[in-house]
């Protein structure tokens, strides 16, 4: 135990500074007012991997390490699409998982986002359409924000997510068009 | 390796139980020996590698014009045999699974693929085809080209016959496709009685993209760049792998640099993916300090990966005839300092998790597959290792650059949770070493050559050891080097069943850890 807490305290807090954004820190204020003026203090994710190859799966978990701690932004992970603001989707979607992608979505209350996550997600990437697959999560339900990469960094990733929030501060009922 | 002694015993094994067997004159898929079966011999063949215990490892279907070509790897001492016979599109093979339980999946997937019927397979469900296109159409079928994407909204697959089980006090819990966690999409079908699990049934499938018809047509490039994202954690190994096949049968000779280099990025995404895997085992039983810990360390790491080669996880940087980037020496400096400080730490760190009675408590004795189920299922990578298993590509089938180097293996009896924990740990120690090794011995010159045309169609075999075992990759190109066939075999095909055979007799919520112990790849095993 005294070795885990020497290790602890040596460490100490190693969390970064967020990625420069436009605007970055007009932005910070204002999705600070956003998450807690709109979503009682936090956003709550729930990623769905649509038939992603796992690499954005790996960054997406990066923003939990203590270098990107994605929770002091209030953005946190959440089980279950029914406790959900907002569906981070990655992958071309595959054709089996089309209904659970739908399914998710509708049980996603609203107000609610998508944020497509990964080349993939956004434009198909290098699966496009094919007899096992839908493509780009925009063939398959409405799409809020876009983060390209293969995969997207979790600084580019944060970016995305900041965006949108950024975006939601400024025109609060902007969703898309369902 | 090359003393032939498995081949020899595999051929009288043949003779003795009457199956027609011959080495075939035309060698051009090494490793592997090269082995002419008679279609009706198909079954004799595979009792024979079982009496002496040879591997299962893979099975494939290249669809020719009038019948397919069918191929079965073996393995036994580090020596690669290659079974292969040809049989017509309405006739049926006789089915390896009743005697290799690894052929199950696979031959599913052949036939949900191709229609390649198996006579007396013992498990007849479909297993990659869902709902996206019906019984009787088959995608790798050359008339299926065209006539194949207008099926859209697939519903959902709620009618697989699930084993089930019944009596007082069995519940069953299904999971999935969509899980609790940011992980990959499969469903798991569990009976338990209280919190004991009678018996789990996976079924997999739901991230099938496709990828052995999207890689027809595609130049060499092409087909590596959807190789590296046949699983995304493994784009460097798979990448390798198929870079292997094209250049074996292209015999393009790749510069010595490069394959360093290869080797390099594929320690170092070992090295990535063990140390996340090792907090995340942690963290599944609650022990949260593990997990910060070493996804402190994992970052670090791939942002030292990024630097050196352009981007975190090294996808695309392995590209046929050689890599894309080269290491300048302050890059192999710091990469050198980098490795011996993450050795001290992470030694520091496993020195805590060992410590931990609470940990002891929860992964010693929990998930355990058995030195004799693990030799049964024929699994590989760690999860072989921590059952009494000690195969490794890079040590018993060393390709290069790995024949130039003695690659530890580290290997244990327990099979646990635990086990499967602490061969990762040991893999981080012996890779951080292999690093080391590989960058003080460097070699000068080129990095990438011209991979060479082919004179006519010709076909070849990459094997090698990505971080959750030996990854398998047949491509076959046409003349004009467009590729006609590509399968890559990711390990987790081999490693599922192991899940579903160790989690009998633990408890539901052990459950995230025992899959976490074994990570299979989901998009890996799906294409």
């Amino acid at each position: 135990m005294l070795k885990l807490l020497a290790k602890t305290l040596s460490i100490g807090s190693i969390t970064e500074s967020p990625p420069r954004l436009t605007e970055e820190e007009r932005l910070g204020l204002e999705v600070n007012r956003v998450v807690s003026e709109r979503f009682g203090g936090s956003i709550a994710i729930r990623q769905v991997d649509a038939g992603s190859c796992n690499a954005c799966e790996l960054e997406i978990h990066a923003l939990n390490n203590p270098y990107y701690a994605v929770e002091r932004y209030g953005i946190h992970f959440v089980a279950s699409p029914r406790h959900a603001d907002v569906l981070l989707v990655t992958g071309p979607v595959s054709r089996h998982m089309e209904a659970a992608l739908r399914r998710a979505w509708e049980a996603t209350p609203d107000p609610k986002w998508v944020v497509a996550a990964g080349n993939c997600a956004c434009d198909g990437g290098e699966f496009g359409v094919s007899y096992a697959s839908c493509g780009a999560v925009a063939n398959v339900i409405p799409v809020d924000a876009f983060i390209p990469g293969c995969p997207p960094t979790p600084a580019a990733l944060l970016a995305g997510l900041l965006q949108l929030m950024g975006k939601l501060a400024r025109n609060p009922s902007a969703v898309s068009s369902r | 390796m090359s003393d032939a002694a498995t081949l020899d015993r595999f051929l009288d094994a043949c003779a003795q139980a009457g199956a027609a067997m011959r080495v075939s004159g035309e060698q051009y898929l090494s490793p592997a020996v090269l082995l002419e079966v008679a279609a009706e011999h198909w079954g004799l063949a595979a009792s024979a590698a079982r009496s002496m215990n040879l591997r299962w490892s893979a099975l494939w279907a290249d669809p020719r014009a009038d019948h397919n070509e069918v191929f079965c790897l073996l393995e036994g001492a580090g020596e690669y045999l290659l079974l292969r016979t040809e049989i017509g599109f309405d006739e049926a093979l006789s089915s390896h699974a009743g005697i290799f339980a690894a052929a199950d999946r696979p031959e599913r997937h052949a036939r949900d693929m191709l229609g390649l019927a198996f006579a007396d397979a013992p498990d007849e469900r479909r297993w990659t085809r869902h709902q996206a296109w019906p019984e009787n159409h088959f995608p790798l079928r050359e008339e299926a080209d065209g006539a194949d994407t207008e099926w859209s909204p697939t519903p959902a697959d709620s009618a697989y016959p699930f084993v089930s089980a019944q009596g007082a006090g069995v519940v069953e819990i299904p999971v999935g496709p969509i899980h609790a966690g940011i992980i990959e999409p499969g469903h798991f079908r569990f009976q338990a009685i209280g919190e004991v699990v009678l018996n789990l049934e996976i079924h997999l499938g739901y991230v099938h993209k496709g990828i052995e018809k999207i890689a027809r047509g595609r130049d060499a490039e092409g087909l590596v760049r959807l190789a590296a994202r046949v699983s995304g954690d493994s784009c460097v190994a798979h990448a390798w792998a198929a870079c292997q096949a094209i250049e074996r049968a292209t015999v393009t000779e790749v510069p010595a640099r490069a394959l360093w280099l290869r080797a390099i990025m594929a320690e170092r995404e070992r090295i990535a993916n063990h140390l996340g895997d090792i907090g995340a085992i942690c963290n599944d039983v609650g022990f949260a300090f593990a997990q910060y810990q070493m996804t402190r360390l994992k970052e670090d790491f791939v942002r030292e990966s990024n630097d050196a080669f352009g981007h975190r996880f090294m996808m695309d940087c392995v590209v046929c005839g050689g890599v894309t980037r080269d290491l300048d020496a302050d890059a192999a400096n710091s990469m050198v300092e980098q490795a011996n400080a993450m050795a001290s730490e992470v030694e520091q760190i496993i020195d805590i998790i060992e410590d931990a009675e609470s940990l002891e408590d929860r992964l010693m004795t929990t998930g355990r597959l058995t030195p004799e189920q693990a030799q049964m299922l024929g699994v590989v990578g760690y999860v072989g290792k921590a059952s009494g298993l000690n195969f490794d590509v890079r040590a018993a089938a060393a390709y290069p650059p790995y024949n130039k180097f003695e690659v530890p293996v580290s290997s244990y009896r327990a099979g646990d949770v635990a086990a499967r924990a602490k061969v990762r740990a040991d893999e981080v120690g012996i890779s951080l070493a292999l690093l080391n090794a590989l960058l003080a011995s460097l070699p000068g010159g080129s990095i990438r050559v011209p991979v060479r045309r082919p004179a006519h169609s010709c076909s070849g075999l990459g094997i090698v050891e990505g971080w959750r075992g030996e990854i398998v990759s047949y491509v076959r190109l046409e003349a004009d080097g467009r590729v006609a066939r590509f399968y890559p075999r990711d390990p987790s095909w081999l490693l599922w069943p192991a899940l579903e055979l160790l989690q009998q007799d633990n408890i539901v919520p052990d459950f995230p850890v025992c899959n976490k112990s074994i990570n299979g790849s989901y998009s890996g095993q799906d294409l």
